[in-house]
């Protein structure tokens, strides 16, 4: 198993991934930079969180057009295994990877806190390892994260099963209380068509080992070590 | 020549950064304010004789995100 984490300039959970992958699940991980084209024989491709290009004029605008990004589309299409966490989400979204696009929190402040996440959809290679309609835990950092999309795409990206996470409250109920940035459809995480392509908002990554305050995120990780067959 | 570009959110597209502004000149005593929307505006120089359908394939590959956003062009 081999995790390809990209590397923006900006990027700052690029390591918390590595060590993710290399130190709590002793899988293979590398860096790849943003100007390399080719991702070289990966399992799974992460596009870790950040501020990648200082999320100028956009958060993801202009790392979309960095060289591997090319090659994440290709690697995407072939049906290969893409995650992308906060920025990275963003990065999926300013990409056309996935639908939609993030504006600014409602609060207009940035927001870092522990929220509770419902699985929508345990049913893909990010989520198998949860239960469907399971409530936990993960922490969110982020000022763009007000998911928006328009009434039809949503309408069909709901019916066929691709909002992956929802915001709600401890008891997995979806509130505007526990909507933390305004989301349409307090939608935290949603996927591609195929299902190999994930974005979500909380960062799994930073809840993979107990002392962490919490190691639900790690499932994600597992789930993907699961779907490639290890 | 120069072009200048702006950019907003969409009509349908809640604005929460424009609600502050807007509820900001209210408490200011501004109370005929109606609405008030936040947006970007990219002054770009350009090579003389540049059309603006140039400028607006600039706007649909990277200035603007047409998902939330809106733009118009000005040359000058």
């Amino acid at each position: 198993m081999q995790f390809a984490i990209v590397v923006f300039p900006g990027a700052n959970c690029d390591h918390d991934v590595y060590h993710v992958a290399k130190h709590v699940l002793g899988r293979g991980a590398r860096f790849v930079w943003h100007k390399e084209q080719d991702l070289g024989g990966a399992d799974c491709v992460v596009l870790p969180g950040g501020f990648s290009y200082g999320d100028y004029l956009r958060a993801g605008a202009l790392a979309r057009f960095s060289p591997i990004m090319e090659a994440v589309a290709r690697y995407a299409a072939r049906g290969g295994l893409v995650l992308g966490i906060c920025n990275g989400f963003q990065i999926l979204l300013e990409a056309g990877l996935l639908p939609g696009a993030m504006r600014r929190n409602r609060s207009l402040k940035f927001a870092c806190k522990d929220v509770h996440l419902r699985v929508e959809s345990a049913s893909t290679p990010f989520t198998s390892r949860f239960r469907e309609g399971e409530v936990f835990t993960a922490p969110i950092a982020h000022a763009e994260g007000n998911y928006f999309l328009e009434e039809e795409p949503l309408r069909r990206l709901e019916g066929e099963g691709r909002v992956v996470l929802r915001y709600c409250d401890a008891n997995g109920k979806r509130t505007d209380a526990a909507n933390p940035n305004g989301s349409i459809g307090n939608i935290a995480g949603i996927c591609n068509a195929g299902k190999n392509v994930l974005g979500l908002m909380p960062h799994p990554e930073r809840s993979s080992e107990e002392i962490l305050g919490g190691a639900s995120g790690r499932r994600v990780f597992e789930s993907i070590l699961e779907a490639v067959g290890e | 020549m120069r072009a200048r570009v702006f950019v907003t959110l969409r009509k349908a597209v809640l604005d929460p950064q424009g609600q502050a502004v807007g509820q900001a000149l209210r408490t200011l005593g501004f109370s005929e304010l109606k609405d008030a929307r936040l947006g970007k505006l990219v002054e770009l120089e350009v090579a003389d004789g540049t059309s603006k359908a140039r400028i607006e394939e600039m706007c649909k590959k990277l200035l603007a995100n047409p998902v939330i956003e809106d733009f118009s062009v000005e040359l000058t």
